[in-house]
């Protein structure tokens, strides 16, 4: 009988322990969001495995003796940049008993002092001083063959690219260039011109949800004008703007390019029926925060970059953030979103993108939203009946300009099989 | 002079009891989800900005939410009743410490303590914001008007996001 595979009497009860993963490419399990051995295993093949880590933006530690905190996946770093320029990213964890010893957001400083028995680093993580090496009175103190240089902070390679900063626990590890695919790493220079940016803030939030659903999300084009209702109420995105989807030769990172028109878009009548709440005639009391002054040389008004495993870099009218997505654990995440501008904005362009960001954040019309659903997703995963989700809409050699698809969803999980062995 | 402090701190006590009464109706509003109703308590040209204090203490201007003026008040107002999906909620906003801190003109400085419990389907109650206004009030036909509300949050690790305004 017609619903019969429905009941849930015939349904093949999948378990935690059957880890076989689909033989159709379109189904994806729900064990990868919510199984803490599949999370470890993410720790040591995708994070200190052979990727490049975004940590945090240049103007965020634009001076000597800066630093931030921030997260080579789930582990505390912190970037400084020394005395003499250079970046450096180590860990945040004392290198004696294991205090995570640097408590700010952000500040400036000549070395990290442990609070507990001040073992003091350097910036680059070198141990320089141990109080009480010799002990008192010639009792006590480091064994005699104590090598300070073995215990200084364990350090990540560092490469940047246009003011992004990247991480690697990876020995031999190619070009950011070469990492990003020559079709990415044009969009990505498009963004990162080169030129000075200077940090308009940050936000942060705790999104309970895989750190994986957020970069499905930035490479579902599908969901964009469905969920996001405030796009094509006010007209910066319609499903009928001109798009593109690309990815890179291996699936792992992917752009949504979109040009939006000038003026109002023109959806068709059959169109506007699928869009549940499209409103032909809606206009902002105050149009300012849509205005757009185009500043990229790219003929793409928006682009959000998802760069594997845990950058999205939007370049939305003249928004312009990255989110790094920090996992703790498969259930939940933390995001930090870093907000900049550039160095020569005068004070009413940097008003207007403070306007403009309105749209995004975790207060903005389309971070409220994400952020909603990608919740409602990990509930259901993570309470319901084990099931395979499906990513079956476009098809894998259709034209990058189809925006009706789940290609690149698809994409990231062949590269995902692949690195995690699954 | 002892009279005149007196006098002084006489209309600053005055201007706070004006301002306990406006925030505890703006409370109720928020409460109920007016934010219709919420964006009657300003001025035309009001700023109203939602800022983590970490970014307000290094100068960093980026806010949660940033509107200059009205319209762009109204504007969130439409879109959260309009377009916004998000969970269910009851939401609980409460205003303490009120101060008035100094009247300049027709320009009450002011202050107030503030903290927004939201309670989500089938989820404990849990503090969603805690932070401190910085108000700027003026009167207009009569009744007190925010000009300014700079809401500085404490919590600034947001907790999944923030729907209403506080």
């Amino acid at each position: 009988m017609d619903g019969d595979n429905r009941l849930i009497a015939k349904v093949d009860g999948h378990t935690g322990t059957d880890r076989g993963w689909p033989a159709d490419e379109t189904r994806i399990p729900d064990w990868i969001y919510t199984d803490q051995d599949v999370y470890e295993r993410e720790i040591e093949k995708i994070f200190l495995g052979r990727h490049w880590n975004y940590v945090g933006l240049e103007c965020e530690v634009p001076e000597p003796g800066n630093y931030i905190r921030s997260y080579v996946g789930p582990y505390p770093v912190v970037v400084t940049r020394n005395m003499d320029g250079e970046l450096h990213v180590f860990e945040n964890r004392c290198a004696h008993r294991g205090v995570e010893f640097c408590r700010e957001y952000r500040g400036s400083a000549n070395s990290f002092i442990c609070p507990y028995h001040n073992w003091t680093y350097d910036l680059k993580g070198d141990l320089t001083a141990i109080p009480f090496r010799r002990g008192i009175k010639g009792k006590g103190g480091a064994p005699r063959d104590f090598d300070m240089a073995e215990f200084g902070l364990r350090r990540f390679h560092v490469a940047t690219r246009g003011g992004v900063i990247f991480a690697t626990a990876c020995d031999d590890m190619e070009s950011i260039e070469d990492y990003l695919g020559p079709e990415i790493c044009a969009e990505f220079d498009a963004t990162f011109d080169g030129t000075e940016f200077r940090l308009l803030g940050v936000h942060r939030n705790i999104l309970p949800s895989n750190w994986k659903l957020y970069q499905e999300n930035l490479k579902d084009p599908y969901h964009a004008t469905l969920l996001h209702t405030y796009l094509t109420t006010f007209g910066l995105f319609v499903s009928s703007n001109e798009s593109n989807i690309p990815t890179d030769k291996l699936g792992r990172h992917g752009g949504l390019l979109s040009r939006r028109s000038n003026g109002r878009p023109d959806v068709p009548e059959e169109d506007q029926a699928s869009m549940q709440a499209f409103k032909k005639t809606m206009e902002l009391n105050d149009p300012r925060v849509l205005a757009f002054f185009p500043e990229a040389d790219s003929k793409w008004s928006g682009a959000v970059l998802t760069i594997f495993p845990t950058l999205t870099a939007l370049r939305q009218t003249n928004i312009l953030n990255t989110r790094l997505l920090v996992p703790r654990g498969p259930n939940e995440f933390m995001m930090l979103w870093t907000v900049f501008g550039r160095a020569d904005d005068d004070e009413e362009m940097t008003r207007h993108r403070l306007r403009q960001n309105n749209i995004f954040g975790p207060a903005g019309f389309l971070g409220i939203e994400d952020n909603e659903a990608l919740k409602f997703l990990q509930d259901g995963v993570r309470k319901a009946m084990p099931r395979e989700g499906l990513a079956v809409l476009g098809e894998d050699n259709e034209p990058t300009e189809t925006i009706i698809t789940e290609r690149a969803i698809r994409g990231m999980y062949r590269y995902y099989r692949d690195v995690m062995e699954f | 002079m002892a009279t005149m402090l007196d006098s002084k701190s006489a209309v600053l006590r005055d201007a706070r009891l004006g301002i306990e009464e406006f925030n505890y109706a703006y409370a109720e509003t928020l409460d109920a989800m007016d934010v219709d109703g919420w964006v009657e308590y300003f001025t035309e040209d009001a700023f109203y900005h939602v800022i983590a204090r970490d970014n307000a203490e290094s100068g960093l201007p980026l806010g949660l939410i940033y509107c200059e003026g009205k319209a762009m008040m109204r504007d969130r107002a439409y879109a959260l009743l309009n377009t916004e999906m998000f969970a269910p909620r009851y939401l609980h906003l409460s205003i303490t410490n009120t101060r008035a801190l100094a009247i300049d003109g027709d320009e009450i400085r002011a202050s107030a303590n503030y903290t927004l419990i939201e309670t989500l389907v089938e989820e404990t109650s849990r503090i969603q914001q805690v932070g401190k206004y910085r108000d700027v009030f003026v009167r207009e036909g009569g009744r007190l008007l925010l000009k300014e509300r700079i809401c500085i949050y404490d919590s600034v690790m947001i907790d999944n996001c923030l729907v209403f305004p506080v």
